[in-house]
Formats: C-alpha cells, structure tokens, sequence
C-alpha cells in the first residue's frame, strides 16, 4: 500500500537473536526494532506478530491457525505492507483483547488509514488512538452494535411463502 | 524525508478542523455558518464561508456518494466525502456463504468490473488451498478481466465526458459498452455479475466461435476509442475543464495507499500486472500507461489508452489460448459435468454435497492483491478448516482512492469537484461493500 | 367519431383518456441509481435499448421534476431516510418502479444492513425481478406501467388506500376519484 521510509533504514540486513534466521530481510529489520515480535510464513508471504504498539488495518476474530510465541486474543488488527521500491509484501499482526480494545492509530505516519481505520471502528469496535476522526463511517450515526462483530447477528428475514403473514 | 514531514503537517492542520464533528457533519473554520437556501446572507464580505451538500442523490455523483462542500463563493475550501449509503454487509454476508457460493457476493462489489472481484477471491481460495489452475483456465481469466477493464473504462468515457458537459458521450460510451456486455453473455451467461471466475477454474468453456466474436468486439471498441479521442482530446473545451484540474502528485498518493489510473497520471508507473503478475500477463505484450501531471485530463487519457491495451491483450489470448481443461480436475472441488450425473451416482453425490455444503478449505490466512480497472483490489482471507471463511475482507481500491478527494479538490472550484469525483472514478459498491 | 354535423377538424374523446395518454407517453423518471442496476438502467437509456422512443429519456436530477423513481439497486439503512426523502419531494402523479431484486425484496443481502424490499419504505407499482434485470426486462416493467397507467388502475388504488400503501399514514388527501 505505500512505500516505508521510516521503518527500513539504509540495507541492514539484521539477524536476530533468536532460535533461526529470519529468511527474509525486511521482516528481520521489523522483528529486531520491536523486540517480542515474532516471524512466521503464510503461503510464501512473511508475517510479523508484534506488540500492541503496531497498529493495523482490519480485524478479525474467532478461532484460527495458531502460530507459536503468540498469546492469540479476541481480535487480530492486520496491517499489510506493500513496498514499491523493493516490489514486496509485508504483513503485521497484532492480537488487540476484547477487554481493552484499543491500538494506536497509523495516521500521523500515513494518512492514508485515516479511512480504514474508521471503518474498524465502525464495524468492530475497536478504537485507534491518535485518530482525528473517530467516528461511523459506514453505518448510520446512531446505529448501535459493531455488525461484523461474531456475537452481532446478521439479522436475516426468515424466508417466508405466500399466504404466510408477513414477517415485518 | 523533509517532503514527507510537509505532507503531514498539512494534513494535520486539516485533520485538526475535523476533530469535534461527527461523521455527517461538516462545521466550518470561519466564524458564522450560512446555509444555502436559508437564512439572511450576511453584509460583509470577509468570506463566511458556506457549507452545501452534494449527494447521496445527484446525478454526477457515480452513485451515493455524498459530499459536503465548505464554499468561499464558488471556491472550494474543503470537500469532506461521506461514504456509507450504499454500505451492504458483503463481508458479513461473505462470512455465512460457502467458497462455492462466494463469488457470487463478491462480484456485485465493483460492479462495473465484475471478473475483477471474482477473480481476486477465486486466487485467495486457491492460495489457501494450494491447487494450481490449469493453462487454459489463467489465459480464459486474463481473457475475461481483459475485457472488463475495457468495459469499465468505456463507463468512465461515458460518465466522465457527461459529468463534464459532453453528454453525447454517454450515448458513445453505452454504445461500445454494449459490445462487450454481449460478449460476456455469448461466454458466461449473463451481461453483469457474471459469477464465471470460480475457484479451481471458471464456469464453463468458451462456445464455438468466441473468437471471431471477441475479434469483432476489440475492433468496434478500437474504433470507438479513437472516435473519443478524436472528439475529446484537443478540444478546447474539454482542455479548459480538465488539464490543471485536481492534480495530486505521487507522494501524496503513496502516503493515502491510492493505487491504480490515478497513481500511473502522477509519473509512477506501478501496476501489478507488470510487478507481481498473478496471470500470464509475462507472457502477453503490452504496455504500462502513464503521465506525468497528476490531474484530470491525465487520468482521462490513460484510461483511454488502456482501452486500447486491453485490446491488444485480448487479441494475443484469443491467438496463443491454450488447449485443456477449464477448471482443476479435483472431484472435491470441480462439480461433475451435468451430463455424468444422470450416469454415475458419485457424480450425483459429488454434485450434491458441493453445491449445499460446499469443500473445506485448510485452516491459513492469505492476501492476494491484483490490478482492477480502478487499482489494487485485494482479498484477505481467514479460513478456519470448514466450509466457510472466517473472514473475508475485499481492500477496495475506491475505498482508498476515495481518500484522495481532498488534496484534489481543496482550492478548486465547484464546478471541478464534479470533474475531480469523476475522474477518480469511484465504485461505491467496493467503497461501501 | 362526435358530431355528425361537423364532419372535419373535430376529435373528441374522453378527457381522462387524454389525460391518461399524456401521464403514460411522457413519464419523467428520477435518477435514483443506487449500484448495479443503475447500470443497466443506463443501458436501458443508451441508444441500443433507447427509451427515449417511449419518452422517457430525460432522467431529470431533481425529484419535483421527475414523475417516476427507479429504485436501481440495494437501499442500505443509511439510504433509506433519503430515498422516503426524494420519493415525498417528487410531485403527484408519481409512480416507482423497484428495479431488481435487492429494491424488490432485499435480494441476495438478507442481513442488517439493506432493507428488506423498498416497499418498506415507498409505495411500489412495479416490481422487475432480476439481478440485474436486462434492459428488456426493465422495459417490459416500464411498460406494464404505462398499461396500468392507460386503464387508470393506479387512481383507484390510490383511492383505496388513502396512505398511497407502504401502511404509513401521513395525513394526505386520498387522491382525484375517477369514473
């Protein structure tokens, strides 16, 4: 999505000290800046773990792979990186608790998840600290509930054959 | 690095006006508040500025799309978009289909562009999966998402050339448009939302005789192209409405995520069917449009041109289309042609569980991404090990582009907010999901 | 013909026939494009399925000028406000036409976010089924339409339901009565 100058300084390929190193270098510059962090594969795509200090893009949640050295929460916060100069992809996934569900906002650093990150919010809930606009985007102002939440219905119309009363 | 700290300042000193109104609302920087129709209008002329509402119902706004203007007379100050009415709840609606049954939620994302939504979910199942599609079912999908990138752009030709006042471009547009919507009703079925990109393959095989039809359809749609060009591009008119007009450089894309025909006009030739080809795009000749200006008549021209691109494309896939099989030939997967399922009773209990239950997919999480007519779209998927994806989410790249209006269209006039919405030609289907 | 003793430059005719004739040959229809069908709605306007022969090519912007309001599309909570908001701007005779089967009955989206058919909202006259329905479809609502509209059908329904349907009641005058 947009290019990382602030985050790749100028060509360390970093190892870090841990059990094996980290094949693909951007991911290892990430994992040594932000110590706990963890590294795994997905289908021929790296993706980092790290801290709640990371911030994100969409969430999900509900049950899924688990990846060894992450305390799994309620909500995933996935943020994915696309770095034009060095044509690659990078994801990072942070494990935000339904109790406190709150992550700093990426919008100093890019203005571009000003949108997205509203649209989390919107739709689950989950509050970025540092947003300038914290507010509905999708559904009206005053809707109650985050829909896209598992334990918020999808409040489906029974199907109903003629002659039957209406549902409404 | 400086530039980028620049950037942000500006933004911040935007984003600061924004901070205490509530997502519908617009509160003006100035002191007092005039809305247009009511009211006394003020004597002074220091500039109280007024704030007027454009949408959700308007015609030159590409669907329900509202924005809420701050004026100072006819100069714009500030367009702050409000995105939401035509909000579906695809992906919660995603999350309760099978994969079998996914495109066809998926496709009425971008509804201008369908294959590209079907396409993108079809590559994440597969991803998750781990199968290969065969040859001839890649090229048929170039083939098909080829041909509606041509028809997507023909429909910003013709809502692009009314929204500016060349109305006989709607005609000239549709016109053209129709060409290609027979095509995919001589292939798939249907004109729109077509659900032919499945995962493992597509629906079916292409019909005798697609491609003397496919080679008619490119060359009235060339011929149209150039009739565009040759009514739009050197005309004063057009020139005065739109060279100057919303330019946005590529910084400040890149830092909003904007992708797509509006990144290309700002001097970036980034496009994924040339970065990360996800089809046999290496295998095919063709060119990356761009510009270098970053404003209206850019954007206009280069999706003229990838009209033009599209067209070569398709005609090398109707001369180098592979022979084979149009789907994976996996019984889990594929359902049995029809005709097997009056012989064999696996194939009737094939057909059966695949079409209720649908096939489990193993438990991973993936993001594809691919290069739609209006940027990247990409697919995040999380499977859990059953029958239907955890989450499903669709990155829009309207949704993103969308962002870009207010570096556009702050310091221009009203009359170019329409240019400007229109030449970054939003779907609010994928905008809203 | 009328009157015998007059035997050239004289038509007469029932004055609600004419009055019928005029309603139905020149319906001016409301941009009310929403997502998908709005395209092919379009399309329906475009030279190949033209509707300017039926005379309805004017898609006039703004509701007071506009006789008819194609729902075009799936109507989200948010919308709805707006589309009641349009549909009561639009000045009597009016007629809408729910196009597709997410203004019709919710279509495919059966969840908490669209409504579920736009007759919840707004009076329909015709539904056209499809997703999208082509234009022939489309047209073929359009001019079950102007029928209902040639046998006067629609007045006195009106009649009937002083509310216009939809079981809201606004408090308007039931509509003309027509013999």
């Amino acid at each position: 999505m947009a290019d990382d100058p602030a985050r790749e300084p100028d060509h360390e390929s970093a190892e870090t000290e841990g059990p094996a190193p980290i094949a693909d270098e951007v991911a290892a510059v990430v994992v040594e800046r932000f110590p706990g962090s963890v590294f795994a594969e997905s289908h021929g795509q790296p993706v980092v773990y790290v801290d709640r200090s990371v911030v994100v893009d969409h969430l999900l949640d509900g049950t899924r792979r688990r990846v060894d050295g992450v305390e799994p929460e309620r909500f995933e916060v996935v943020m994915n990186f696309l770095s034009h100069a060095r044509n690659r992809r990078l994801r990072i996934v942070c494990q935000v608790p339904e109790s406190d569900p709150t992550i700093a906002s990426l919008v100093p650093v890019y203005p571009g998840a000003n949108f997205p990150e509203r649209e989390s919010y919107d739709l689950f809930g989950i509050t970025f600290e540092g947003h300038p606009d914290m507010t509905r985007i999708l559904m009206p102002d005053d809707w109650h509930g985050f829909p896209l939440r598992k334990d918020d219905a999808a409040a489906r119309v029974p199907v109903t054959f003629k002659g039957d009363p209406s549902p409404r | 690095m400086s530039d980028m700290t620049h950037a942000s300042e500006r933004e911040e000193t935007r984003l600061e006006r924004q901070t205490d109104e509530g997502a519908q609302q617009l509160r003006p920087i100035t002191r007092e508040m005039v809305i247009a129709g009511g009211g006394m209008w003020p004597q002074d002329d220091l500039g109280d500025t007024m704030i007027i509402n454009m949408g959700p119902q308007h015609p030159s706004t590409h669907g329900v799309l509202r924005l809420m203007m701050e004026l100072d007379g006819e100069d714009v100050l500030r367009i702050k978009p409000v995105i939401g009415y035509l909000h579906t709840g695809m992906e919660k609606t995603g999350e309760e289909l099978t994969y079998v049954q996914g495109t066809t939620n998926v496709t009425r994302m971008d509804y201008a562009s369908n294959f590209a939504n079907e396409l993108v979910y079809s590559l994440a199942v597969e991803r998750l999966l781990d199968v290969d599609v065969p040859e001839r079912a890649r090229w048929i999908r170039m083939m098909m998402c080829e041909l509606s990138r041509m028809a997507s752009h023909l429909l910003f030709q013709a809502t692009n050339g009314m929204d500016i006042g060349a109305v006989s471009m709607m005609l000239y547009g549709w016109r053209e448009r129709e060409e290609v919507l027979r095509i995919f009703e001589f292939i798939t079925g249907l004109r729109m939302n077509c659900n032919y990109i499945r995962p493992g393959g597509v629906a079916a095989d292409l019909p005798d005789g697609w491609q003397q039809r496919i080679l008619d359809a490119c060359d009235t749609v060339c011929a149209g192209v150039a009739e565009y060009d040759e009514l739009l591009s050197q005309n004063p008119i057009w020139l005065e409405r739109t060279v100057g007009i919303g330019v946005i450089t590529t910084e400040e894309c890149l830092e909003r995520s904007i992708t797509g025909p509006i990144l290309r006009s700002t001097g970036f030739p980034w496009d994924l069917r040339k970065a990360q080809p996800y089809l046999p795009y290496d295998e095919v000749d063709f060119d990356v449009i761009y510009t270098s200006n970053g404003d209206v008549y850019d954007r206009y021209r280069i999706r003229l041109y990838e009209i033009l691109e599209s067209a070569k494309i398709v005609r090398q896939c109707v001369e180098k289309m592979p022979d084979g099989d149009f789907r994976v030939q996996d019984k889990k997967l594929t359902p049995p042609p029809r005709a097997r399922i009056d012989e064999s009773m696996e194939a009737l209990i094939h057909h059966f569980k695949l079409f209720t239950e649908g096939f489990k997919v193993p438990a991973g999480e993936t993001y594809v991404a691919i290069e739609s007519p209006r940027g990247e779209i990409g697919c995040y998927m999380v499977s859990d090990g059953s029958g239907k994806p955890v989450r499903m989410h669709i990155r829009g790249p309207s949704f993103y582009n969308l962002q870009s209006i207010d570096p556009m269209g702050s310091d221009s006039l009203v009359a170019d907010a329409v240019a400007i919405v229109s030449s970054i030609d939003p779907i609010m289907g994928e905008v809203d999901r | 013909m009328g009157l015998d003793q007059v035997p050239h430059n004289f038509v007469t005719a029932r004055l609600e026939d004419l009055v019928r004739w005029g309603r139905r040959n020149s319906v001016f229809p409301a941009t009310f494009g929403l997502a998908c069908c709005a395209l092919e709605m379009m399309a329906t306007g475009a030279a190949h399925y033209d509707l300017a022969r039926f005379g309805m090519e004017v898609f006039r912007a703004s509701p007071r000028q506009a006789d008819l309001m194609i729902v075009a599309g799936r109507v989200s909570q948010k919308m709805a406000p707006v589309l009641r908001q349009v549909y009561d701007q639009m000045v009597e005779p009016k007629w809408v036409i729910s196009m597709g089967v997410c203004a019709s009955s919710g279509g495919m989206f059966n969840n908490y976010a669209i409504v579920q058919g736009v007759d919840q909202v707004v009076p329909v006259d015709v539904y056209v089924p499809g997703c999208p329905p082509g234009p022939e479809t489309l047209m073929h609502g359009i001019l079950t339409l102007h029928e209902q509209i040639r046998t006067g059908e629609l007045l006195r329904r009106r009649e009937a339901s002083p509310t216009g349907g939809a079981g809201i009641d606004l408090g308007r005058e039931p509509a003309l009565t027509t013999s």
